[in-house]
């Protein structure tokens, strides 16, 4: 066996987990600190990725945007879109307690792919868009190097998301939000504004979603709606769930862990039945996912990295 | 220091609190009494803007408060604990208490990536602020515990601890001698005494007498939603009107 492939596909797998990492890093800010319940992340990971492929796309007659812009400037695009969309969907849901909150943005994320599939004059349609530019294509090719030097970008983006993260839950902000997650009425007694924190924690949460879509939109090149299907949703759901909610650490953990156990399965599934049961098999997939959550629930219900117990940077030094 | 008048609220049926208005003096320790569905923890909770009044006025310290959101009261220096006390079960002790202080800067997200010094500084003052106050109420020796971990009692300690370090100039108090042992509710009587010394005053909801006869002055009876009479307590003990409430 050669060696090349295989560290090429190391590479692959390794910077989409990173990307569901970053998205596991947003969904960690909402659920794991704030305790809301959102169930629409491939809607956001949705509006970054066309976001960005829009902003920086070449021109297309027959769709709107193709503005060739630089991909930061894509990015951050897709950071400020998926901000404001969240922005929006808060101020209207924000309020709601957290099943019918669950229930609006699981809405919210199907209505956003279904107007990516037939708003063709914006997202290109079921075919969605292609030839989004990858960066240092023209410099590096599209081998293992780009592959390496990509990993590099992910690496970067999830480093500086990390540390964002840390510096705020570790912060007085973090504290009000947990505050807020054990007890609302209590929080708000102590002078917590609560409905503003909570608007902050869901749209930087929605932030780095977006941006984590728009990273994976200039990875592959080409994006449709089928990219982000609730099963996304579902995924990085079962990453937190599985590497512990309300620990960083376990977020990105967890998005490393599931998605290696995802790409193993998927591919066993491949090489041991027959073409004719592959879709099936697919589901396999899914009930395996569905499996690892209820056990880790009732082996370890706050995840291999659960909680850590002082979170505050301050308080507990002397 | 407070003055309420004709406060109403109503949840669908019969006003629960009905024309309710008393004025509470600077300095003072009031009690407030009554049989169990007498209104008295609605009326904390249309003080403290946990409810909006129905109609009536609230004025603190000469500003009209009703209307405002809990924060913004809170922030006008009124501060409440609840009758079943409510700490953050899984942050520490010193959390629960750090966490109180309005107008923190590290409560701005993003002060924390620009000026993570400032915070830093800031949160030193606020921790020795808590510990201060944890001490006072003498739970320094549990700050980094889990708040899930204290008793009972401990736990309307932590909540009055909580309120303390906001520095707030009125305090309202929801039984805080209900289920607790009697060692404890000498300590608990003592530190409100204490405060009320240092200039802070107290509105209390109370059923322990032994509390009530020897920090309330004066004693407010509510009984069915309507303010009964105001008083010593020697005055409202041996009212009538108030056995009959009582006794229904």
């Amino acid at each position: 066996m050669e060696i090349l492939p295989v560290l090429n596909y190391l590479a692959f797998f390794m910077v989409f987990a990173g990307i569901f990492a970053v998205m596991a890093l947003g969904l960690n800010l909402q659920w794991g600190f704030t305790g809301l319940f959102n169930v629409g992340v491939a809607g956001f990971v949705a509006v970054g990725a066309y976001a960005s492929a829009i902003l920086t796309g070449p021109p297309e007659p027959e769709r709107f945007g193709g503005f060739g812009l630089p991909i930061l400037v894509g990015w951050l695009g897709a950071m400020l879109l998926s901000g404001v969309a969240a922005f929006v969907v808060a101020v209207a849901a924000l309020r709601l307690r957290e099943d019918y909150l669950a229930i609006t943005t699981f809405g919210i994320a199907v209505v956003i792919q279904l107007v990516a599939t037939n708003a063709q004059g914006l997202t290109g349609g079921p075919f969605g868009i292609q030839s989004i530019p990858r960066p240092f294509v023209e410099a590096l090719g599209t081998g293992f190097v780009w592959n390496l030097a990509y990993l590099g970008l992910v690496a970067l983006v999830l480093g500086l998301a990390w540390w964002a993260l840390e510096r705020l839950v570790a912060s007085p902000w973090g504290r009000v939000l947990r505050a807020i997650r054990e007890d609302e009425l209590a929080a708000a007694s102590l002078g917590k504004r609560a409905a503003a924190f909570r608007l902050q924690s869901f749209v930087i949460g929605c932030m780095l979603m977006g941006l984590a879509g728009a990273l994976y939109a200039h990875f592959v090149g080409y994006i449709a709606p089928e990219d982000f299907l609730p099963i996304l949703t579902f995924q990085i759901w079962a990453m937190l769930i599985v590497g512990g909610s309300g620990n960083n650490a376990g977020a990105v953990l967890g998005a490393f862990l599931v998605w290696a156990i995802w790409s193993v399965s998927g591919n066993l599934i491949r090489e041991v039945l027959p073409a004719a049961e592959q879709a099936r098999g697919a589901a396999l997939q899914v009930v395996l996912i569905g499996v690892m959550i209820a056990a880790i629930l009732v082996l370890r219900p706050r995840g291999i990295l659960g909680e850590r117990a002082t979170v505050s940077r301050h308080a507990g030094k002397d | 220091m407070l003055v309420a008048q004709g406060l109403t609220k109503a949840f669908g049926g019969p006003p629960v609190v009905d024309g309710v208005s008393f004025t509470l003096a600077r300095g003072t320790i009031t009690g407030l009494i009554g049989p169990n569905g007498a209104g008295k923890t609605t009326l904390f909770n249309l003080i403290a803007a946990s409810l909006a009044p129905d109609s009536g006025t609230l004025t603190l310290a000469g500003d009209r408060i009703e209307g405002l959101r809990p924060d913004q009261v809170f922030a006008r220096g009124l501060a409440r604990t609840f009758q079943i006390p409510r700490p953050f079960p899984a942050m520490t002790v010193l959390e629960n208490v750090m966490l109180a202080p309005t107008g923190q800067r590290g409560e701005r997200f993003w002060t924390n990536w620009l000026s993570p010094g400032a915070v830093a500084a800031e949160e030193r003052r606020n921790r020795e602020r808590a510990m201060h106050w944890l001490d006072f109420v003498g739970l320094s020796k549990l700050a980094a515990q889990p708040a899930s971990v204290l008793s009972g009692g401990q736990r309307k300690l932590l909540e009055l601890a909580r309120v303390l370090v906001a520095e707030p100039r009125l305090i309202l108090l929801d039984e805080p001698g209900a289920g607790v042992s009697p060692p404890l509710l000498e300590i608990i009587m003592g530190k409100i005494a204490e405060l009320n010394a240092r200039g802070i005053t107290f509105l209390i909801i109370e059923h322990n007498m032994d509390l009530v006869m020897t920090l309330c002055r004066p004693v407010m009876v509510l009984a069915q939603g309507r303010l009964l009479l105001e008083g010593s307590p020697e005055e409202v003990k041996n009212d009538p009107r108030v056995v009959e409430a009582y006794l229904g």
